[in-house]
């Protein structure tokens, strides 16, 4: 069986979930292995955690030497091992950066691309979710190694031990991979909430808000959510970018979104549709964000929120 | 001292189906870009404000030049670019373009920027609002062997050293490089100018050049639906969502109602 590479993705050697998800995808699609590029110290743990996931072999990738370089050093890996081990496919998150490496990867390798994969089957067959979650599209790469950016919660991790076994791999890095430079990193404040892209579930506010978040975090706490929000709401200073839901900020694919205060407006849409229940609380019978809901509440957020809060925290208590 | 801060600038603009219409597939799975009026996409125009802000900043020798690939109709896009304030526009139209990949795309594109010549900055948008990968900033970078500096929220310069701001996944980093180089820029950026009644009449004047894939010496084999290196095979409308239920807030009601569906659905 051939390998199925798959990138890790992790922040100082702490491994996110995504990277689970896709070693379950891999297993469809032949053996899977890890790619590590991280810090050599870290390795051992994260070949630890990758094993337990599944993976059969660990690629370990020391950056000491590329850390400070923006995606294209990490394609040029990429490159080699693919070169080196002739894998079925290769995965990488579907994140801003993880989308961009896989980029210039096709090109080096002269290789079809598809990205925000929700799903991924033999073949390797790929499911993407297109124009706001209105359609569904399956999607083959006819040429080169399929090289597939997947988006979070796209699979269930599955434990199961693999062999694990380490491989530390040297890339030859280009100085016009290092062209450029990351002046400086502010790592953001972890906020003791799950991962907006990872979380089950997703409670967000808009400007219906008023720029009080109290009910909207009150809630979210009560049902061990991550917080998000509309544009409107970031764009007035009332939450930062990184938790903007939609078309230009993070999309979102969790068991229940919902959405308090906001219109759902189509650029919203286009970053929560695919949430498998959608809930809103919305002032207006007219939001269109009605349209699509499960379950909806014409009510004012600042009455429903508060007391379905003490009434979960009651029911959990 | 301000003879090499001129700069020449490239901004790649797409015409992209208005997101608030209907967008479909045709019968060979590609997007319909016909049947839908189309527009300069919202996106690019954050990328068209940064290229005029730059130009403003530096002196009158800097020339930004609109290129857009795409259909007879794209020739919108680029105008609007223009009535923005770009001095040049190309457009890139060809049969033979119809249906390409991410692959193809950004091999026009890099043609393109290579024909136009010694271009110092490449401004793309963030992504396309139709197919939305944000990845051909990279792939234009990869091709034409550039630094990539992308997703920049906040632009600086001074002369031909860039440093942005940008929010990543898990840090705000500030990203350094040298011009010539390929930067993207989110609309976080700044809004975007509207035309004004000026911008449209000086428009009217500004030279447009359309160049086909033998202008660029691109062979049309390499490019369209033929050659893309990925296939969609199947494009299926999603099932028209059943109408949820709907209560209205009457004293507590509503979030009675909210928690006993939660629990129903097993999230509490
Ligand atoms: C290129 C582009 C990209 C964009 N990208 C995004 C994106 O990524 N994400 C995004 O969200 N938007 C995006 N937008 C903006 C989008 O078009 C909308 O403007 C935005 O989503 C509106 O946010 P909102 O729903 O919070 O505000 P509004 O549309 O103003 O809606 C507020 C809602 O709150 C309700 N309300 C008010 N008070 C209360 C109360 N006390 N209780 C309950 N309900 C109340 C109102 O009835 C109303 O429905 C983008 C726009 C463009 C042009
Ligand atoms: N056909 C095109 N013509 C001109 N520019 C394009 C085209 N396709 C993509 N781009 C540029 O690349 C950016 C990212 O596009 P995408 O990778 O499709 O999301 C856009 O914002 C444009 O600046």
């Amino acid at each position: 069986m051939s390998e199925v590479l798959v990138l890790v993705d992790h922040v100082d050697g702490a491994v996110r979930k995504p990277t689970y998800e896709m070693l379950a995808l891999a297993k469809k699609l032949g053996e899977p292995s890890a790619v590590f590029i991280g810090g050599s110290d870290k390795a051992d743990d994260a070949v630890a955690s990758l094993k337990k996931y599944g993976a059969e072999k660990v690629y370990v990738v020391d950056d000491a030497e590329i850390k400070g370089y923006l995606v294209a050093p990490k394609a040029e890996t990429l490159q080699q091992l693919v070169e080196q081990a002739s894998p079925a496919a290769v995965l990488v998150t579907s994140s801003a950066e993880g989308k961009e490496i896989a980029g210039r990867l096709a090109i080096k390798t002269e290789s079809g691309i598809i990205t925000d994969a929700v799903d991924v089957e033999e073949g390797p067959v790929t499911t993407q979710s297109v124009f706001a979650g209105n359609f569904t599209v399956k999607s083959k790469v006819t040429k080169g190694t399929p090289i597939i950016a997947v988006k979070p919660n796209a699979a269930t991790p599955e434990e199961g031990d693999g062999a694990g076994t380490r491989e530390d791999f040297s890339p030859t890095i280009s100085d016009s991979a290092k062209k450029a430079k990351i002046v400086a990193s502010q790592p953001r404040k972890a906020s003791g909430r799950p991962e907006l892209t990872e979380a089950a579930i997703v409670v967000s506010g808009g400007r219906g808000t008023g720029g009080d978040f109290d009910p909207i975090e009150g809630f979210a706490d009560s049902l061990g959510a991550a917080v998000g929000a509309s544009r409107a709401a970031v764009d007035s200073g009332w939450m930062p970018h990184a938790f903007q839901v939609g078309q230009t900020g993070k999309v979102v694919s969790p068991q229940l979104y919902v959405a308090n205060g906001i219109s759902g407006a189509i650029q919203h849409r286009a970053g929560m549709q695919t949430s498998k229940t959608i809930v809103a609380v919305n002032k207006d019978e007219e939001a269109p964000i009605f349209e699509l809901v499960d379950f909806g509440v014409v009510g004012d957020l600042f009455d429903v929120l508060p007391k379905a809060t003490e009434e979960i925290t009651k029911r959990k208590g | 001292m301000r003879a090499d801060t001129n700069m020449n600038i490239v901004v790649c603009v797409k015409y992209v189906p208005d997101a608030t219409g209907d967008r479909k597939f045709e019968s060979d799975n590609t997007v319909d870009r016909v049947g839908v009026d189309g527009l300069l996409s919202e996106l690019d125009e954050y990328a068209v404000e940064q290229s005029l802000q730059l130009k403003e900043k530096q002196d009158d020798d800097t020339t930004v030049t609109a290129l857009c690939i795409g259909p007879e109709g794209a020739a919108d896009a680029v105008r609007k670019a223009l009535q923005m304030g770009a001095d040049k526009g190309v457009h890139v139209v060809d049969d033979a373009i119809a249906g390409s990949d991410y692959l193809a795309t950004s091999k026009v594109l890099a043609a393109a920027v290579e024909k136009i010549g010694d271009a110092d900055l490449v401004v793309c948008g963030m992504a396309s609002t139709d197919a939305g990968g944000s990845v051909v900033p990279a792939m234009l970078a990869e091709r034409l062997d550039l630094p990539q500096v992308t997703f920049g929220s906040v632009i600086e310069s001074q002369g031909k050293e860039f440093r942005i701001k940008r929010d990543g996944d898990t840090a705000t980093e500030v990203i350094g490089a040298t011009a010539p180089l390929v930067l993207s820029v989110t609309d976080q950026s700044g809004e975007a100018r509207y035309p004004s009644f000026k911008g449209i009449m000086a428009a009217k004047k500004k030279p447009v050049e359309t160049w086909s894939l033998s202008d660029l010496g691109v062979d049309a084999g390499e490019v369209g639906l033929d050659a893309a290196w990925t296939q969609v095979e199947q494009a299926d409308a999603r099932p028209p969502k059943e109408a949820g239920e709907i209560v209205t807030d009457e004293e507590g009601s509503g979030a009675d109602a909210l928690v006993g569906f939660l629990a129903s659905k097993k999230f509490i």
